[in-house]
């Protein structure tokens, strides 16, 4: 059996691409399988983990629970679309700096969900940060290193904003 | 043993009115599917029985908060991240607001909607006691029309309702008139984020001059379904909030309640703790009548 699967169009880190694919298969899977974007993590494959974060037509969502027909039209945004050629994002630079990143299966979804957060509220107090990535496991537990990654992009952001 | 999504038929409704008339035609066929939290994680971990789903995802009707002079409506297919972020609901409905922030992550919450949370009936659903407490209406819709009926009498059983296969989630109502309500909702999870309720008490109460003119409590996880704590509110109401009355509320609710063992805890510490969460609101209204009388 080979029925036709929708054409399901989608605009992932600013560019244009479409796939053929069943309209169950996750949001996730298509990343990974049909476009070779692997940065995006599976860890537990139903929502407790935010290893497979990603934005979704600005929202943040876990790519695990979105079957792909509702994505259909949506813009994408995984961890590949955040560096801009060689020059890191802040947030990438900070998780470097800092040490917020060990084994790194969870760092893809930890910056796509600190890059929601900084985007909503550009200086998180501490609290608001804890929040903002309860969502996102760390199996090496290193959760501290992280929140302080989010304190550097967030000061970072805010120096390049000051000196424009 | 990983779900296929070959398997499954899935199609995008395009209208409410699209939506309706297909339930209709063919009845119990399918599958309502809007954020996903639920139905995604049976179907990754292959045991989504579901063949033909239709996603809400696309239908527009579904998603609304409507505010008049009296009450709010919210549509079901709201998520708890549009309701937690809506300023009239953080002001004249503060626990519906504290529930949708609980529920999950913020991921989740941008996805999961309040229809959702419902009709998937678990008993230990967050947004129900907050509901129950504000005195919710639901309103079903079908192509035979709508019907609005208190949302506590929705839950009929153990993920029963009286959800008719041809209907659908609505909006649920919400009366604008808890302002001066003592209010109390705590969620006693496992740890703060992203845990399924062990238990949850919800109230809303009345009180001058000692004596508590109207309440409504509700709970999650101690029963087969979402629960007003009709025995309890009875124990309470009208009375003087003395030492005995607080033991006869004690009493009826650990008989009217009858939470499970299961992999989050257990009958006893579901039990116990519910009483200790009626006992610690029952403190909250004592000391908001002190002050008011200081005041």
């Amino acid at each position: 059996m080979s029925p036709a699967w929708p054409h399901i169009q989608l605009i992932v880190n600013g560019q244009s691409a479409m796939v053929e694919t069943p309209p169950m298969k996750r949001l996730l899977d298509v990343l990974r399988e049909d476009l070779g974007l692997t940065g995006t993590k599976e860890g537990c494959g139903e929502g407790e983990c935010g290893s497979c974060s990603v934005r979704m037509n600005g929202e943040l969502v876990n790519s695990c629970l979105v079957p792909i027909l509702q994505a259909d039209g949506a813009r994408i945004e995984t961890v590949e679309g955040l560096a801009i050629d060689a020059e890191l994002h802040p947030l990438q630079k900070a998780f470097l700096e800092c040490g917020g990143a060990q084994c790194g299966i969870c760092t893809p979804g930890m910056l796509m969900a600190a890059t929601h957060l900084l985007a909503h509220n550009p200086r998180p107090s501490m609290e608001e940060i804890r929040e903002g990535l309860a969502g996102n496991l760390c199996r090496c537990t290193g959760f501290i290193k992280i929140f302080d990654s989010v304190i550097a992009a967030a000061a970072m952001k805010g120096a390049a904003h000051d000196a424009r | 043993m990983r779900g296929n999504p070959e398997t499954h038929e899935l199609i995008a409704a395009t209208s409410l009115a699209d939506t309706l008339a297909r339930l209709a035609e063919e009845l119990g066929a399918w599958t309502l599917i809007a954020g996903g939290t639920e139905l995604m994680v049976a179907h990754a971990a292959g045991r989504l029985s579901a063949q033909k789903l239709m996603s809400l995802s696309t239908v527009q009707e579904l998603s609304f908060i409507r505010v008049d002079a009296h009450s709010v409506a919210i549509g079901g297919g709201t998520t708890f991240g549009q309701i937690r972020r809506h300023a009239t609901i953080a002001s004249d409905f503060p626990l519906l607001a504290q529930a949708a922030g609980w529920i999950g992550s913020i991921a989740n919450q941008n996805r999961a909607t309040l229809a959702g949370n419902i009709v998937n009936g678990s008993p230990a659903a967050d947004a129900p006691p907050a509901l129950l407490v504000y005195d919710a209406e639901i309103e079903l819709i079908s192509l035979r029309g709508s019907r609005r009926l208190p949302y506590a009498e929705f839950h009929l059983g153990y993920k029963q309702s009286v959800l008719e296969r041809d209907e659908l989630v609505l909006a649920l109502h919400l009366p604008r008139r808890f302002e001066s309500h003592a209010k109390y909702l705590r969620k006693v999870g496992t740890r703060n984020a992203m845990a399924i309720t062990k238990v949850a008490i919800a109230a809303t109460a009345l009180i001058t001059e000692g004596r508590i003119l109207e309440i409504r409590l509700a709970a999650a996880s101690l029963a087969d379904r979402p629960v007003r704590l009709i025995a309890t509110e009875s124990a309470l109401l009208d009375k003087i909030l003395s030492t005995e009355t607080r033991t006869a509320a004690r009493t009826a609710l650990l008989n009217e309640v009858h939470p499970i063992d299961d992999i989050r805890s257990t009958a006893l510490y579901r039990a116990h703790v519910a009483a200790n969460l009626l006992n610690e609101f029952l403190d909250t209204l004592e000391q908001k009548q002190a002050a008011e009388l200081i005041a």
